[in-house]
């Protein structure tokens, strides 16, 4: 019998995927030996041609880490739907957005406005120049594709089967999935391939998790100095834990710094970044409006605390006044 | 026929004749697919079908400095890290070290050894990566050898498999070390203002002891591979002394105070291509030194010498360009700080010819001096009695305004530059990665190759790996460079002939 085909793609990523597949170290080994890798770009040359003349359905599972953002993302994004048997998103960015989709806070026209004209370094002699879609030299012309509004998830463009949450993914729970796909032993379509429980069940520190928080106020991370065994929710610190899906063993905790949400939200809620604002928000202790706020102040950046990961697949998404395919 | 038929017919045959032309001054065409996300390189050929001028170009641009607006500045050694994951640590301490200079705070000692350990871990690692995953992979195997076979498979097949699973093994404990304290290798989590968030168990040390003692075996012991494949070989010697990969620039490097190369920490030292010092400044001062460029062609800025000025894409004494990574350090520095690398780079330009070398794949090397140097700088650090030290962070209590960070990524020099309200919230972000530092020498590079393989419209077939081999020996890193693509570059190479009519595109995934 012929062995599974297995592929990797990318997409608007940051490469960090792509280190946590070579991450599975000596295991990679045996991945190599059970599977036939089909595509991996960042380890491997081949060439997209051989993929688009492969039948469709022929390769058992793409694992597609990056947010979409371009028309050659999108168009990659179908050829491997129809290629794969499984489509898996791979990594926040793929799942949810990611970092890059905080940028759905913002048009176009301010990243170029910034990157071409304002940033403090340039050097043009006072001259504005911005990169053209068409520019000359000397009568030879160039051409440029034009950058697109908004980051979406893999979801929001095609059909996918399974989700590997993480940014990045953690090599035990890569090396979990793809042992679970191989062996046939498949959870229902669109699970995410982590556990199914918030972080504070497996992080080191939940004995001390308080039963009733009542927040005062919150310390944001470099003004206090962190207690390595206590819950950083009883420190007054914000911790996305219990709005987040555990499976990577609560590595940040261990680098004794708070949880920033990149598993997303268990399967029982559709928006991380109002679950963990409403239970901390009831957790504020002071009732009378300016106290309130007083307190929040420690949480000066809701939408990067809160939605750092999934802004492009929340219910908030993106800003309002941008279309959605960013022409 | 009438006059108006005629004339069509008169303007296709024309078109007909011009198609024919240029279909004979190409030698095979590709089928390929529209793919926007791939670096471009666009060739333009003159009348006798030899090269006027090659671009490589950039075709992508994420935001970061601009979605980093309004996030308190401690987010951002965490929000940056993705600007690259291949070298996210790098990013992360460049942005630790602005958080250090924005509260005005100094890292407390063990603080700063801590970062200091884990940062030159991560060199050593990220360099192994290079040197037997990526750009490396082309030596190992021999100048003869299959772009199929220019991969870690091929390297194992020549190192033998027992040396491969070290080089595995070594990278997954090195990693592990940055694990320890980042929490996370990929995105590490431990850099705040005055310090580190994690301080290191006396228990643990044995194990780290060990490792860096390991380290610099594997360092040596890849250097001494390297000598004997590479640079005993004459065919590689020739090819990596040869004028088609070589550059007359700037250099520019971090030193420490006695001008030997650093990678955390020092002042910032240009020289120019005789070796002369052109100019030695701080961090904080960077706005006064360097400057970007921009052209209308392509989404990365080109960063060269402000007070020199942009004089275009030229090399010799007087060029603003400057080069950055393994090679440009050694030649900014007057030596390294440690008896092994030293004498490593003694041996380095006595071979070469002496200082400053300009040979761009003299990088590879270059890059194994600096794992040398990197390996015995961790052994220092976890032999130094205070790396254990509780004292890891002090918090900052001054009012935050501007803050700068350099540090030398293993592709260059890095700056991080943001501006705060009073709260620490950024109004402004700034970041110079060490493939924008190169732009410029790339594109030189990339010219340099085309014009050598392209002769009377005769496109080699091995250009692509030739024209690959003159920039992977930097290691680029576009996703750096427009904050926007990953760490590998997919290219997409289209000739054009005299009459700019596209006769031909390579593409390589």
């Amino acid at each position: 019998m012929s062995k599974p085909k297995v592929a990797f793609y990318w997409c608007a990523s940051c490469g960090g995927c792509e280190e946590t597949v070579v991450d599975l170290a000596e295991d990679i080994l045996g991945v190599v030996e059970a599977v036939d890798i089909v595509l991996w770009p960042v380890a491997m040359d081949f060439k997209y041609k051989e993929i688009e003349d492969m039948p469709d359905k022929s390769i058992t599972a793409t694992l597609l880490n990056g947010a979409v953002r371009s028309t050659e993302q999108e168009e990659m994004a179908h050829l491997m739907r129809r290629k794969s048997q499984f489509l898996i998103a791979y990594g926040s960015c793929a799942v949810n957005g990611g970092i890059p989709g905080l940028a759905n806070q913002f048009t176009r026209e301010q990243i170029l406005k910034y990157n071409y004209e304002d940033a403090p370094t340039l050097g043009n002699g006072g001259q504005k120049i911005r990169p053209q879609l068409k520019s000359t030299e000397d009568g030879r012309e160039l051409s440029l594709p034009e950058l697109h509004n908004v980051v979406r998830s893999l979801d929001q463009v095609v059909e996918v089967d399974y989700y590997v949450p993480g940014c990045p993914p953690t090599p035990n729970i890569t090396k979990t999935a793809i042992t679970a796909l191989l062996e046939g032993r498949l959870p229902p379509k669109g699970s995410v391939l982590a556990p199914d429980i918030a972080l504070c069940e497996e992080c080191d520190r939940k004995a001390s998790k308080p039963t009733n928080l009542a927040f005062t106020e919150f310390k944001r991370t470099h003004q206090k100095l962190i207690d390595p065994t206590q819950c950083l929710l009883a420190q007054g610190v914000v911790c996305m834990g219990p709005a987040t899906r555990s499976g990577c063993g609560a590595q940040c905790l261990g680098g004794n710094m708070p949880c920033t949400g990149c598993f997303g939200p268990t399967s029982r809620v559709r928006d991380q970044g109002l679950k963990i604002m409403s239970s901390l928000c009831a957790n504020v202790a002071p009732k009378e409006e300016g106290d309130i706020s007083k307190v929040l102040e420690g949480i000066p950046d809701p939408i990067g605390t809160f939605y750092r990961y999934g802004l492009a697949k929340s219910m908030l998404r993106r800003k309002v006044n941008l279309p959605a395919n960013g022409k | 026929m009438n006059p108006t038929t005629q004339e069509a017919f008169n303007q296709g045959n024309l078109r007909a004749n011009a198609a024919y032309q240029s279909a004979r001054r190409s030698v095979t065409i590709n089928p390929i697919t529209r793919l926007e996300g791939h670096g471009r390189i666009d060739i333009f050929l003159d009348d006798k079908g030899d090269v006027e001028r090659a671009y490589l170009r950039v075709p992508e641009l994420r935001g970061f400095e601009v979605f980093s607006l309004g996030r308190p500045a401690e987010d951002m050694p965490q929000i940056t890290s993705r600007i690259c994951g291949v070298c996210p640590t790098s990013h992360h301490m460049a942005s630790t070290k602005a958080l250090d200079d924005l509260y005005k705070v100094e890292s407390t000692s063990a603080g700063r050894k801590i970062r200091e350990l884990v940062y030159n871990t991560f060199i050593l690692e990220d360099h192994a990566l290079h040197v037997f995953v990526l750009g490396g992979a082309d030596f190992f195997v021999g100048p003869e050898a299959l772009p199929a076979q220019r991969n870690i498979v091929g390297v194992i097949g020549k190192v033998g498999l027992e040396a491969g699973k070290k080089v595995i093994s070594t990278r997954r404990r090195l990693r592990e070390l940055i694990a320890y304290f980042g929490g996370k290798v990929v995105h590490p989590v431990f850099g705040l203002p005055g310090g580190v968030s994690k301080a290191l168990k006396p228990e643990d040390l044995p194990k780290f002891k060990q490792l860096a003692q390991d380290g610099l075996e594997f360092a040596l012991w890849t250097l001494s591979v390297f000598r004997k494949l590479v640079h005993g070989d004459p065919v590689y010697l020739k090819m990596i002394t040869s004028d088609a990969y070589t550059h007359k620039t700037c250099y520019m490097g971090m030193v420490d105070e006695q001008n030997k190369v650093n990678f955390y920490d020092g002042k910032l030292r240009v020289v120019d291509c005789t070796g002369k010092e052109v100019c030695k400044f701080a961090a904080q001062e960077y706005l006064d030194y360097v400057a970007e460029h921009t052209e209308p062609w392509s989404y990365m800025k080109f960063t060269f010498l402000k007070q020199r000025g942009w004089k275009g894409f030229v090399e010799g004494p007087d060029t603003s360009i400057y080069s950055v990574a393994p090679l440009a350090r050694l030649n900014a520095s007057d030596g390294m700080a440690t008896p092994e690398a030293q004498a490593a780079y003694e041996s380095f330009y006595k071979t070469l010819g002496g200082k400053p070398v300009h040979y761009t794949l003299a990088n590879h090397l270059a890059r194994i001096i600096e794992m040398v140097y990197a390996a015995e700088r961790m052994v220092q650090l976890v032999n130094d009695p205070e790396i254990t030290s509780p004292e890891v962070r002090r918090v900052p209590t001054s009012v935050p305004k501007v803050g700068i960070g350099v540090v030398e990524a293993p592709r260059g020099t890095l700056f991080h530059h943001y501006e705060t309200d009073e709260k620490g919230l950024i109004s402004k972000a700034n970041m110079i990665v060490a493939t924008g530092n190169n732009a410029a020498r790339i594109a030189m590079s990339v010219d340099r190759a085309a014009k050598g393989l392209i002769k009377g419209g005769h496109v080699s077939e091995g250009l692509l790996n030739e024209v690959e081999m003159a920039f992977r020996a930097y290691d680029p890193c576009l996703g750096c460079a427009t904050h926007s693509l990953p760490g590998h570059l997919p290219l997409k190479v289209s000739i054009y002939d005299h009459d700019r009519r596209l006769v031909q595109q390579l593409v390589q995934d």
